[in-house]
């Protein structure tokens, strides 16, 4: 396993939504590559004929009947809305400066 | 405080309910009790984020009428509980211990929430965390660090330290924690207190905001094993909200709890929880209590989890993965803060810049690595290998199972740290979780239970008790044995031995 | 954008390249409640009236899968001879748009419940109708995304807005997405294919009424995939076309991305991996998003939905479910009516097969049904803006006006006015018969007297006939029909007639 390099960090900030600064870039590039290390010890375990465990307890086939019933009053549903119009939620405009 | 309100706040929960019950004592003076003592100490303490003084005396107030009017009140009628603020509860600011959900007031009561309300328990407020609840000092909260009644200079744990400080501090009875890799029972560990981990997928999830989906699970914190059982069976039990809950009858934990015999009972010492790393102190008062285990008629052998030594590594691997999925939400379209909306920025810009401002170091930190092993080219190499790690550690602790009916280790390996010592320092962070991951990992259930102070520093020390998938009623068998041999030579709880705020 | 709008003329450039088609369709189920929720699912209903905690991924809120989503995907699958899986998990795909609440979708990644399917479809050829096999590669499951509206700007559309919109109410809808392997062979007939596969595919969900499938309105969409082969070249790279709303529309884009593909490729151009959108008013599309820098969304298995590993005795039941299959059943309604391939097409559209089955089930003539349903009925309901089915007329009512015509009680004219005072609500057949005074006049009497005085009124009329000029009989039938009002038998009439001036046919 190779060491993250700071361009990694500041694509995977990118691709998480997080406007890092110049700082934060350096010093995540910097803790990312420790953390890594240490947890890259997984690797020395031979499991290539071990099934992968994504759910802790073997439950399966958990269904609800298709029933509709009533959801949040519409003062609920923008209570917390940071801008709303026309009884829809307000957000930027999509595209960026150059694409639009 | 008056003598007679100061003696309320250091009852038991079963006490309380039993004297509410009985119409010694009415829920609004219990209630009244513990709002003046969190007035009192939590300006020091800083357990609570959210203190609901007004709706808890109203609950307390019915509770009262109800008794009045002689219907039948449930167990734990009338006793105060602090709720770990990651919680929903309907109308009341739920922060998770962040910026970005800073005021924020869901529509609806998560199913533990609502179920302490069906219990006519009274909600007393929300309690302090890491943000997200990732970390084990409550360092990682947006408003402010929570202080450890033993030593206000040291950490009371984390990420649930409010729920532990405030059943340290005398200013609640009981407390809801959570617990994705400790988060109950670490805290529970450097506090004196219980903590519970039950069984993944006994008591639902619906309402608890997600750290690590596969991981996550509520538990009762008390400052005894019989409170711990009484508020267990409270909250646990399927819910057809929750596909993960697991739809069969709680084992009963406040009988076993009842029995507290070990006769009998094979009881794992695991090897790779112990020695290296751990705090002579940790170890020595760990070794007492096994030799009290012994003398109480257990058979105690060792058992070995090798692929517990990959725990962490697959637990630093999964936990961000799921975690940067489940904080994705937290983008300042439909709630929480939004940052940058000018104009001139677009939906993109304005996503970042408000998640920037609104996460902290440590959950940035994660989202991060939690985007690195989930990326094409990194998935097998990371998440897809500690998947298989997972597995083989669910085999170890089924393996060890066949030889034991519990397992037992030190919950933690050193006692509560000073405040701002490992903060900036995530590896040494992770470690405190080395002996409470694997259990997250594999699903079964864990209790964390005092035995007693560090010779070293005079802090106190936690065993954990862990049990197979839904024996948690093992846990209270064992720990309530323990805790009434030790308190018999102690002559009382070890959180008597708490300094005065 | 892409401002390149050469095209080469699709003959042409069939000559030098072999299309190589793939269709993503997405079909909204028809279920009352959400895929994870139980909020309702009415199309139309007034922005984020449909929405609860989970639909709008507030914090703690968790999925708990639709029972009817599971049931309805495996018919699905079972329609298409698809094999079902026996253990299958639901994914995370991880991106952020405003549109998604949750910034991830829950969709099925590398595990979709059915694989390996089938569709044959017909298509018209100058050899007439040729079968072509689509392959299915998968069926799955997945959760819509809420719906934007871009407001500023000129043009309502993404570029050039100031700030967008977003109605929740769609956002959990189940839907399902029905991949395609690659479509290879058809040549010219490629975009005929495609529409062929949308329209049977349509057809198919229909007869299953697992969802209404109206592409006006969403619940099926289209995304054409297409990549030309300069034989011996091997493949070439694809482009995705999105916005595809009609099935005419399948047709025309895949035609359409066929000519601009030759153009780039003749001109030594490179075909860019790109989404394009179509735009219905001019037949073209226009690039969109590049896909060269290709997503990262970081999938891996939903932890808060458990697995579903379908027991083989449900899916056995719900084979059971099945209907006749759309094509199969054509065949055999075609066969059974003497009808051809464009007379049932016209049923079809009609929205009249089931109830032309059901009115013959109840002793119609089959000719006899088809024309009601598909004539007069049909006129009716499209000015009424109705399905033919929530017409105010029976099957029952149909049976008894084609009795009472068949006993020369009625004939078409009064048949005619018979519905038209049902569908008034006048009430039933027999009600509106009395009411409306609606009986054929079979007194002869009465016919003669009304014979002698049209041909008194019209005596070159009778003259001619006389003379032998039969066809002439026409004005004088017509004027004992006018004086009867329509209420006598014009065979009965014109026997009559030529029998009283003694001329014979």
């Amino acid at each position: 396993m190779t060491a993250i390099t700071r361009e990694e960090v500041a694509h995977l900030a990118k691709l998480a939504r997080l406007d890092l600064t110049a700082t934060e870039l350096d010093h995540y590039a910097e803790q990312l590559d420790v953390i890594l290390q240490s947890v890259a010890r997984i690797s020395e375990v031979a499991a290539d004929d071990i099934p992968p465990t994504s759910h802790p307890v073997p439950v399966e086939n958990v269904f609800r009947d298709d029933i509709a019933k009533p959801g949040l009053d519409r003062a609920e549903v923008f209570a917390a809305a940071p801008a709303t119009e026309a009884d829809r939620f307000r957000v930027p405009r999509i595209l960026d400066g150059e694409e639009a | 405080m008056t003598h007679a309100a100061a003696d309320l706040i250091r009852q038991p929960a079963r006490v309380l309910a039993a004297a509410i019950c009985e119409g010694e004592v009415s829920s609004v003076e219990v209630t009244k009790a513990h709002l003046a003592r969190i007035a009192e100490v939590d300006g020091q303490v800083h357990a609570f984020l959210q203190v609901t003084a007004e709706a808890a005396l109203e609950t307390a107030h019915l509770v009262d009428e109800k008794r009045g009017s002689g219907r039948k009140l449930g167990v734990l009628a009338g006793v105060p509980i602090a709720v770990k603020d990651v919680l929903t509860m309907r109308g009341v600011p739920t922060t998770c211990g962040s910026r970005i959900l800073e005021g924020w007031r869901p529509p609806y009561d998560s199913t533990v929430v609502a179920r302490l309300r069906a219990a006519d328990m009274v909600i007393l407020g929300k309690t302090n965390m890491d943000e997200f609840a990732m970390g084990s000092s409550t360092e990682h909260s947006a408003y402010g660090p929570t202080h450890n009644p033993w030593d206000l200079d040291r950490i009371p744990g984390g990420s649930g330290g409010g729920s532990a400080a405030a059943l340290a501090a005398f200013e609640a009875p009981l407390a809801i924690g959570t617990d994705t890799g400790g988060s109950i029972r670490q805290p529970a560990a450097v506090t004196g207190t219980v903590g519970v981990k039950p069984t993944y997928g006994g008591v639902s999830r619906y309402g608890l905001v997600a750290l690590a989906s596969s991981l996550d699970q509520a538990g009762p914190c008390a400052r005894s094993v019989m409170d711990a059982a009484l508020l267990h069976s409270v909250i646990a039990g399927y819910d057809p909200r929750d596909s993960t809950s697991i739809d069969a009858p709680v084992p009963d934990v406040v009988a076993a709890a009842t029995r507290a015999d070990v006769r009998g009972l094979r009881i794992g010492l695991v090897k790779e929880l112990s020695g290296e790393g751990y705090q002579p102190g940790v170890l020595q008062r760990f070794t007492e209590a096994v030799e009290i285990l012994q003398g109480l008629g257990a058979e105690v052998v060792e058992v070995s989890c090798p692929n517990f030594d990959y725990a962490l590594g697959a637990y630093y691997l999964i936990l961000p993965s799921e975690a940067s999925s489940n904080l994705a939400r937290f983008d300042g379209m439909r709630y929480g803060l939004r940052v940058g909306d000018d104009g001139s920025n677009s939906v993109e810009q304005v996503m970042s810049l408000s998640r920037e401002a609104g996460f902290g170091a440590e959950v940035k930190r994660r989202i991060m690595l939690g985007t690195y092993a989930l990326s094409s080219g990194y998935y097998d190499a990371y998440y897809g290998q500690a998947q298989k790690v997972r597995t083989l550690i669910t085999r170890d602790f089924n393996a060890a199972f066949a030889k034991a009916d519990v397992l037992i280790s030190p919950t933690t390996p050193t006692t509560a740290f000073k405040i701002g010592e490992k903060v900036d320092d995530p590896l040494a962070m992770y470690l405190n979780d080395i002996a409470t991951i694997p259990v997250n990992l594999a699903g079964n259930c864990a209790m964390s239970l005092p035995v007693g102070l560090s010779p070293a520093d005079h802090l106190p020390v936690g065993l954990q008790i862990m049990a197979p998938p839904m024996a948690d009623d093992r846990l209270y068998l064992v720990g309530s044995a323990l805790e009434s041999a030790l308190t018999d030579s102690w002559g009382h709880l070890l959180i008597e031995e708490v300094p005065n705020l | 954008m892409s401002t390149n709008h050469e095209t080469v003329p699709f003959d042409e450039a069939m000559t030098r390249y072999e299309p190589i088609i793939g269709l993503e369709v997405h079909v909204e189920l028809g279920t009352k409640s959400k895929m994870f929720c139980s909020c309702a699912t009415t199309f139309g209903a007034a922005p984020n009236t449909q929405v609860c905690p989970v639909c709008l991924g507030l914090p703690g809120s968790m999925p708990v899968l639709n029972r009817v989503a599971v049931e309805s995907t495996i018919r699905i699958g079972l329609a298409l001879n698809c094999e079902i899986a026996t253990w299958c998990r639901f994914a995370r795909k991880n991106y952020f748009y405003p549109d998604m609440p949750k910034d991830y979708q829950v969709s099925q990644y590398d595990e979709p419940l059915c694989t390996n399917g089938w569709l044959d479809v017909t298509v018209a050829t100058d050899d007439g109708p040729q079968v072509v096999r689509v392959e299915i590669e998968r069926v799955h499951m997945e959760e819509d995304t809420g719906k934007l509206t871009h407001a500023g700007g000129a043009t309502g559309r993404i570029h050039g807005a100031d700030y967008s919109l977003v109605d929740y109410n769609r956002a959990g809808i189940p839907l399902i997405e029905i991949v395609t392997k690659t479509v290879v062979g058809t040549g010219a007939l490629a975009p005929a294919v495609a529409r062929a596969y949308v329209t049977e595919l349509r057809d198919v969900m229909r007869a299953l009424g697992v969802s209404d499938v109206r592409m006006e309105e969403g619940s099926l969409r289209c995304d054409a995939n297409l990549s030309l082969n300069k034989p011996g070249a091997g493949w070439g790279t694809r482009s995705e076309t999105k916005n595809v709303n009609s099935l005419r529309s399948v047709e025309r884009a895949v035609h359409s991305e066929i000519e601009r593909q030759a153009a780039v490729l003749d001109g030594g151009g490179r075909v860019i991996q790109e989404t394009r959108h179509f735009h219905e008013d001019t037949g073209r599309s226009t690039s969109g998003r590049s896909k060269e820098q290709a997503e990262d969304y970081r999938y891996f298995p939903e932890p808060d939905l458990v697995p579903i590993a379908p027991s083989r005795t449900w899916v056995e039941e719900l084979r059971a479910t099945l209907p006749e299959v759309p094509s199969v059943k054509r065949a055999r309604l075609q066969s059974a009516w003497g009808i051809n391939e464009f007379e049932l097409a016209t049923l079809v559209n009609a929205g009249a097969v089931e109830l032309v089955e059901a009115s013959i089930a109840a002793g119609v003539d089959a000719s006899a049904a088809r024309k009601w349903w598909t004539g007069e009925l049909l006129r009716v309901a499209n000015e009424r803006g109705v399905e033919l089915a929530d017409l105010p007329v029976t099957v029952s009512q149909i049976a008894r006006v084609e009795a009472l015509i068949a006993d020369g009680s009625l004939n078409d004219k009064l048949a005619r006015q018979v519905f038209e005072g049902v569908l008034a609500g006048e009430g039933d057949v027999d009600m509106v018969i009395a009411q409306r005074g609606l009986a054929v006049v079979s007194d002869d009497g009465a016919l003669l007297v009304a014979i002698d005085e049209a041909l008194a009124a019209q005596p070159d009329v009778a003259e001619k006939i006389k003379s032998g000029k039969i066809q002439a009989a026409g004005a004088i039938v017509g004027a004992v029909m006018k004086t009867t009002k329509g209420q006598a038998d014009a065979a009965k009439v014109r026997e009559l007639l030529l029998e009283r001036l003694g001329v014979s046919e």
